[in-house]
Parts: structure tokens; sequence; C-alpha cells
């Protein structure tokens, strides 16, 4: 089980939103990865939140400070929409890039990444609303648009497209510290081939115990680790107690 | 004041090379390149990579670079490949077809088997490598506690069993995750991605570059 966390970038800050909507600064993003990194996490995600609405590129000169001391594996997103975009994030320390606007608005891209640059660099971002019982709808521009487009079928699609991951998020969740969506995660876990990476809403290592028993095969969380409600160690120590292997350190 | 070896980090058009040369540069003088002659003058050569078998060959064949690797690695020059790279390093791949490798390590570069019903592909994640009685396993491997590496692929090099250095386990299935034969080396996993394991993995390797 792989331990993540996410940082949430908005200009030249860490930042964590409420339902995306309150916004708290919590750090620079080079403090925060060099602590994760150096406190045990197994991996980071660097997603800047504001890029795709705003039409913009990820600041790729703020990603190279970001993973210059950090040697464990880096996701990058936010408004990641060519293959240039991939090509630059890749070159700044990026390992995986994250898609999901832009994928919703050409499917094929998906695919055309994935060919270029493998299934195992395509991380699908899917942020999940619910809308009904066992019905999610995908979201996008950092959870404000709606797309009307099922979430579960998106991601079936997406799997087929060659994506080689599932970054999976709560929209309903997120923030609220009170646990993931354990219904939505299952749902996704019942039939993907690829990695899911829960997100969204942990306030405990007892939450993320309960995604991995839903099938995940990473837990991923901001303020988690943000705000020091548990400690990574604290995480895998609940993993490992609860016979899910992880990476000591 | 030491001179630090100078290693060359081959550019063939894929891989995270940002990462690779930061954490290198810890303990040697790097340079990044996809000149012939550059790689040429190095104490040590890297070969590095991301993507498939066959654009891995074609990236070497279309600046020239493959008769002169072949050339330093059986000059004695210090090899070390990296996940593709490392494949590289064998007779044949079978990805997208059949085709030529570098031919430095006998074997071939093969899928991974079907795995058990739940066990996803492609292999994403950190796994714990043990080191074989192999010469050479004990060098590459000194000093490292945790010996958890990240590993992201889905095809793997089989050399010859005395040219094993350490293995490693994904859904029940063992299989090679580091290679070497005397001054040639190959990992499967990303060390420029593997914490203060990979780091001390990097470092074991730049040690043993006799300038």
């Amino acid at each position: 089980m792989r331990v993540i966390a996410r940082l949430d970038i908005k200009g030249p800050n860490v930042v964590k939103t409420v339902r995306t909507e309150g916004l708290r600064v919590v750090g620079t993003p080079k403090d925060l990865s060099e602590r994760y990194y150096a406190e045990g996490a197994d991996e980071l995600v660097y997603m800047d939140i504001v890029a795709s609405l705003y039409q913009r590129n990820l600041d790729f000169e703020q990603l190279k400070s970001v993973s210059e001391n950090v040697f464990i594996p880096l996701t990058a997103g936010g408004g990641i929409r060519s293959l240039h975009d991939i090509g630059m994030a890749l070159r700044s320390g990026a390992d995986k890039i994250a898609i999901n606007t832009y994928a919703i608005k050409d499917p094929e891209f998906i695919r055309k990444a994935a060919e270029v640059y493998g299934p195992q660099c395509i991380v699908l971002s899917v942020e999940a609303k619910k809308t009904g019982e066992g019905k999610w709808e995908a979201l996008t521009d950092g959870g404000r648009e709606r797309t009307g487009i099922d979430a579960l079928e998106w991601i079936r699609r997406g799997i087929s497209l060659g994506a080689g991951e599932i970054l999976l998020t709560s929209i309903d969740a997120d923030g609220t510290r009170k646990g993931y969506d354990l219904d939505l995660i299952k749902e996704v876990t019942s039939f993907s081939s690829v990695p899911v990476i829960a997100h969204g809403g942990a306030g405990t290592p007892a939450d993320m115990v309960e995604a991995a028993r839903a099938g995940v095969e990473a837990v991923c969380a901001s303020s988690l680790f943000h705000y020091s409600l548990a400690s990574f160690n604290q995480v895998k120590g609940a993993l490992t107690e609860a016979k899910y292997p992880v990476r000591t350190i | 004041m030491k001179i630090l070896p100078h290693i060359v980090i081959v550019d063939y058009g894929v891989g995270n090379l940002w990462s690779l040369s930061k954490a290198l540069a810890q303990f040697a003088d790097v340079e990044i390149t996809e000149e012939r002659q550059r790689i040429e003058k190095a104490d040590a050569i890297i070969l590095p990579g991301v993507g498939t078998f066959k654009a891995g060959m074609e990236g070497l064949a279309v600046r020239g670079l493959t008769e002169a690797i072949k050339e330093r690695a059986r000059a004695g020059v210090p090899v070390l490949g990296i996940c593709l790279g490392a494949q590289l390093l064998l007779e044949r791949g079978h990805e997208f077809g059949e085709q030529d490798g570098l031919g430095l390590i006998k074997g071939e570069v093969v899928q991974l088997p079907a795995m058990p019903p739940g066990v996803t592909m492609p292999v994403i994640g950190w796994q714990e490598v043990v080191p074989t009685q192999q010469p050479g396993a004990a060098a590459l491997f000194a000093g490292i506690t945790n010996p958890f590496f990240y590993f992201v692929h889905s095809y793997m090099f089989v050399p010859k069993e005395e040219s094993v250095l350490a293995k490693t386990t994904y859904g029940g299935y063992q299989y090679a995750a580091a290679l070497g034969e005397k001054n040639i080396f190959g990992v499967q996993f990303h060390p420029e991605k593997s914490g203060q394991a990979g780091l001390k993995l990097l470092e074991n390797f730049i040690r043993s570059i006799k300038q």
C-alpha cells in the first residue's frame, strides 16, 4: 500500500480547499514536498488547481524546484492539454501526469498520451460528485464544472483508452476529514484493472485502512498531513497492523 | 580535493532525466548528452529510460549511439541501465515485436506473466528487493538497510541466473530486479525515485568507478 501526500497548488502556495470553496494557504510547494519526502511519503501529487480553469500551463520551473531534492515518484497535474505539456512536466521532474478536464473534452487524448509515454505515466484524475444512490458525476476544473458524465462509465472508458492509474477524488468527502467515500471506492475497485488511488476525506489513519479494505492500492491525503493530524509513520503503522504491506524507511 | 567522476546520462528521447541528474549530482559530475563524442569521454555511462523496448533501441540508433555504448561497455567503462535502459542491455526484446537489444548481457526481455485476479498491471509501486549471493550484489546493495525500491513496468529482463544480483516479488511471482556482469549493471526499478535506498545504490555504483 502506497501512502501519498497531495499538494494543491495555487500560484506560489500550497492551499487547501474545503468542498472547493474556502481556501487556506498551508505552505510553499518546495518546503512541504521536501518535508513529506523526509517524513516517509511514498509518493507526491502536485496539482495546480487553477491552471485548467484559467487555461494556463503548469509552472514548470516551480515543479523543477519542488522535485530537485525529492527522490520519490511525483504525479503532476492541472491544465495538461497537449503531448508537449506532458513532455515538459516529465522533464521537470514528474513521473506521472494526472489528466482530468482535457481528457473529458477529448478522450482520445488519453489514448495518444498513453501510446507515446506509456500507460504507467497517465493517471486519470476523476472528481466524482454523488448524484444519487450508487451514482456519481464526473466534474472538471477542480470540481467546479459539471459535465453530466457518469463517473463510473467514464473511468471504464478511461481505462480502455489506456489510463494506467485512477486518482479517485470524492468531491463530497474532500476536506471534510470524515473518511473516504467508501461506496464510490468499492464500485471502482470492483472493475478497475489498474491501480486506484483513494483521495478526499481522510481524517485518521483508520480511514486509510478502510480504503485499503475497499480495494485501493494507494491512499492519498492532503489535510491529514498539512495539519499533522497523523504522521506517515502512524498511517503506515495502522496499515501494517491491518496486514497491508508498506514501505518502511 | 577529490575530483568527482564524470558520468554521462544518455539522452535518447525518453524518461525523466531531471530527477536522475539531481540524484547523481550528489556523488558525481553529471552531464546529460546525446552526443557520441561526449559518451566516449565519460568515466561511466548511465542508460536511463521509460517507454517501449522498440522506441528505446530506435532512440539510440537514430542518434548513432548504439555502437559507441557497446564499445565503451566492452572496453570496461562502468554502465548502469535503469528500467528500460537496463532492459536494452540484453540480447532481445519482445515488446511490439521482436527487436535486438545491445546484447551486452545474455538473455531476453519478456512480458511479466499473467497475474492472479485482483493483481493489477503494470507493476506500479514499492517492492522489497533481496540481493542474491552473486559476485557484485553485495557491493551494489551495500549499506541499504531498508531495500524498498520503486518499480514501474510490465516487461522484465530475464538474464542467466549468475547475472541476477537481486530479486523481487509481485503478485506472488519472483523475478530479477537487478543484474550485473563485471562493469555492466542494470536495475528494473528507479533508484532516482526510491528515496534514500535508491540514492545509496547510485552512490555504490559511482564508488565502483575506477578513474
